[in-house]
């Protein structure tokens, strides 16, 4: 237990020891050797750098310097990072067994080790975190404090102003004054729809009930977004201290979040803070003699999609098969256990501390009209950086993926980026500088979603694209609503034909038909949205629908049966990397000679042709 | 803890009782319940499932419901090397639909089949949020990243080979 007085003490105290985290120009003696934790990097071998790091200063009895475990950087493509402060030396693709050198020639000898240097996009080396590319046009509020504290440390996290805005709102604000303040800011649910937060806090306060509940949504379903877990994973407490925030505001005292059981690191982190802030009182009875209190718990998903959907979630934290219910009544009136609830996501409760101690004027001010702040994206697909971005409002497309991302690998080019997951629509060449808000990405067909942004260069078959996600979705439908549960597996149908060269005259006309009866017909938005990636390659690619069912063709090559691979002798340079790759052992062909495929054994695996060079492999 | 103990936990495992009696009989734990069980034996048994009914009340057929409705739970045991090819968009995108054809002819099984001799399972997975290193397969707790078909048969021989 810890007095308010005890807290600030502790805050002043550890933000001098940390303060060669965030300033360069620190002359402390103490080295920080960062370390990112975070489940991209913690899966090559981040947390067996850390045990060297420590082993090896250890053994050569290295003072004034402490090996820190953070959340994710950003930057996954080029994991594990370890980064060195106050001087900001940014290593990357370290391996365990570079700790020693780390150790002996850096911290010992004070000189930088060259080869661990991130290598920028123009081919430059890059010492210096800030000075690439990748992190130039970034903005860092909801990802403030991740690859900065130690995520299970509670002092690091109240050293960079860490329970300062609740502190705030327990003695200077009422409920309505936060409401205010959050109204003022302009900040939308992150979780995809982008409804107003101060709204919904406003209906949940003015909702009667004897008991109300805050729900956080940490069930990132969305495949290929991973902001929720990152911020779970690096910087935990803000999210509880939101929540705090949020019960105090709406007049509850019981907080759950609901993550999913797939992210085990998140988990663990997110206990560990509730059990802190626990021991430190800032959890519990009469918060600081406030008169609050406030309890948080987990609850874990189970792997299904549609708890993503709020209603669905609040049917699994009460233990039953996660089938959304119908609205009206919205959760802020009858919610858990049917009382009045608050339900927002991850990403936007990382906003709410910071709006509450910069104000609502200065998040106003980031962003578009109607679109606020910040929006986090997990870039991944066919970009050089893959990874985690936080941009403001009103980005553009060609930013994040050229400026940020760096561009298309492999020499190929940019055919479509896919924003909103099974729920959104893909963005093409001539909306790239379309800039990225809920609005003008609903304009062009597409939308915000979590934030899942996966990059496609032109090796992608969008049909076969639309058949990936409705399998998805058909896996993934709780089966409530017919047109749901039966539509998506036959649009699924229709589109498998047309990948397997099946397709027959009226094939769009009949996706399109049924696409639009799903949509009207579902009660919730994985029905009303399943469609989108369907609807969206159509109108952007009708001709590739065409010319599979037409031509029995697939420019990109990735429909199999529709698959007839031959190398072009006139570019095959004869370097036998496809023949290595192989897995048929079917390409024959001397060293600096044409390379020839026997199509009899080929089992059209296609791992020629993201082999090769010189792009002389193709479908026929 | 003894004068809490209920009739359905009578001739169960230890452990099982052990993992029920951590929370409150309130029907808003089966899925914390369930996930538990999943985790330790691999599957949901059915003397689980039945100790869970009697333990919290709530009927066999809801209870085999829930189980059905979420990936997480299984009702067959996993096989000792269990192989999951993440399908995520990321991973997709960058080829994990090969690595699983791979996987799938290679070891003569379906999506979420075990072999006879109980050696492999193999899965399809959504999203393990290490998109970063895409396109990713599990064996396991390992995960490997950056994957390629090449990569899952050698893995594949090394653990043919240990044995």
């Amino acid at each position: 237990m810890k007095s308010l007085e005890e807290i600030k003490k502790i805050r002043e105290e550890k933000r001098a020891e940390l303060d060669l985290r965030v300033n360069t120009a620190s002359n402390s003696r103490e080295k920080h050797i960062l370390v990112c934790h975070g489940t991209g990097c913690t899966s090559s071998k981040s947390p067996k750098i850390i045990e060297n790091l420590r082993r090896i200063i250890e053994e050569k009895n290295v003072e004034n310097v402490r090996v820190v475990q953070t959340g994710c950087f950003g930057l996954c493509a080029k994991g594990p990072i370890v980064i060195i402060r106050p001087e900001d030396v940014f290593y990357s693709l370290v391996k365990p067994e570079d700790a020693e050198e780390i150790i002996e020639k850096h911290i010992i000898g004070g000189e930088i080790v060259e080869r661990l240097l991130c290598k920028d996009v123009d081919n430059s080396v890059v010492k210096k975190l800030d000075d690439l590319s990748f992190y130039k046009k970034q903005k860092r509020i909801a990802l403030k404090n991740c690859g900065v504290i130690d995520p299970e440390n509670i002092d690091e996290y109240i050293a960079f102003d860490g329970y300062k805005a609740l502190e705030k709102v327990l003695f200077e604000m009422s409920p309505d004054d936060v409401i205010k303040t959050i109204t003022d800011s302009g900040l939308r649910g992150r979780g995809g729809a982008g409804f107003p937060t101060g709204k919904k806090w406003e209906f949940t306060k003015i909702a009667e009930g004897d008991q109300k509940y805050v729900v956080c949504n940490a069930d990132e379903g969305d495949p290929g977004a991973f902001m929720d877990r990152s911020i779970l994973e690096g910087d935990p407490h803000c999210v509880v201290e939101a929540m705090m925030i949020a019960g105090y505001t709406i007049g509850a005292n019981k907080g759950y979040i609901y993550v999913r059981a797939e992210y085990p690191i998140a988990v663990h982190r997110f206990q560990i803070a509730i059990d802190q802030a626990r021991e430190y009182g800032i959890l519990g009875e009469n918060i600081w003699g406030s008169g609050f209190s406030f309890d948080l718990e987990i609850r874990l998903g189970a792997g299904a999609f549609v708890c993503g959907e709020e209603t669905a979630l609040l049917e699994s934290i009460e233990g039953r098969r996660g089938q959304p219910r119908l609205k009206p009544p919205f959760p802020a009136n009858a919610g858990l256990f049917q009382k009045p609830t608050l339900i927002n996501n991850v990403e936007t409760y990382a906003n709410i501390t910071k709006i509450i101690l910069n104000g609502a004027d200065w998040y106003a001010s980031i962003g578009t009209e109607g679109s606020k702040g910040t929006k986090v994206f997990a870039l991944g697909g066919n970009v050089v950086n893959t990874g985690l971005v936080e941009v403001p409002m009103g980005t553009t497309l060609r930013e994040i993926v050229f400026d940020i991302g760096g561009g298309i690998p492999n020499g190929r080019k940019f055919k479509a980026a896919q924003t909103g997951g099974p729920s959104g629509g893909c963005i093409t060449e001539e909306n790239i500088d379309t800039p990225i808000d809920y609005e003008s990405l609903k304009a062009i067909g597409s939308m915000m979603g979590s934030g899942g942004l996966i990059v496609m260069d032109d090796s992608k078959c969008m049909v076969n694209l639309a058949k990936f996600y409705l399998g998805f979705t058909v896996d993934e439908s709780c089966g409530k609503c017919t047109p749901c549960r039966v539509g998506t597996k036959r649009l699924l149908e229709i589109l498998e034909r047309i990948t397997e060269g099946k397709g027959e005259e009226g094939d769009i006309e009949k996706l399109e038909k049924l696409s639009r009866n799903i949509k009207n017909a579902s009660v919730c938005g994985l029905g009303q949205t399943a469609p989108n990636p369907v609807e969206s390659t159509i109108k952007f690619f009708r001709h590739e629908y065409e010319e599979h069912i037409k031509e029995g063709k697939c420019r990109a090559g990735e429909c199999k049966a529709l698959m007839n691979l031959w190398i072009d002798p006139e570019k095959c340079k004869g370097c036998g990397l496809c023949k290595r790759n192989c897995p048929a052992n079917c390409i024959t062909g001397e060293v600096k000679q044409p390379h020839v495929i026997d199509t009899s054994k080929c089992i059209k695996c296609g791992t020629c042709i993201t082999k090769c060079p010189f792009h002389a492999i193709s479908n026929k | 803890m003894d004068e809490k103990r209920c009739e359905g936990c009578n001739g169960v495992d230890v452990e099982l009782e052990e993992m029920l009696h951590k929370y409150k009989q309130d029907k808003s734990n089966l899925i914390q319940i369930l996930n538990e069980v999943q985790e330790y034996y691999g599957y949901v048994p059915e003397k689980a499932q039945k100790a869970i009914s009697e333990y919290l009340g709530i009927p066999m057929a809801e209870i085999y419901g829930v189980i059905t409705f979420y990936a997480r739970f299984t009702l067959k045991p996993k096989g000792k090397y269990h192989v999951a090819v993440c399908l995520g968009t990321a991973c997709f995108v960058k080829g994990s639909e090969q690595i699983l054809e791979r996987a799938k002819s290679r070891l003569g099984i379906d999506i979420g089949e075990t072999t006879k001799d109980g050696k492999y399972s193999l899965e399809a997975t959504r999203c393990i949020g290490a998109c970063g290193l895409a396109p990713v397969f599990t064996v396991n707790d390992e995960v490997y990243g950056k994957a390629t078909v090449k990569m899952l048969d050698e893995i594949l021989d090394k653990i043919d080979s240990e044995v």
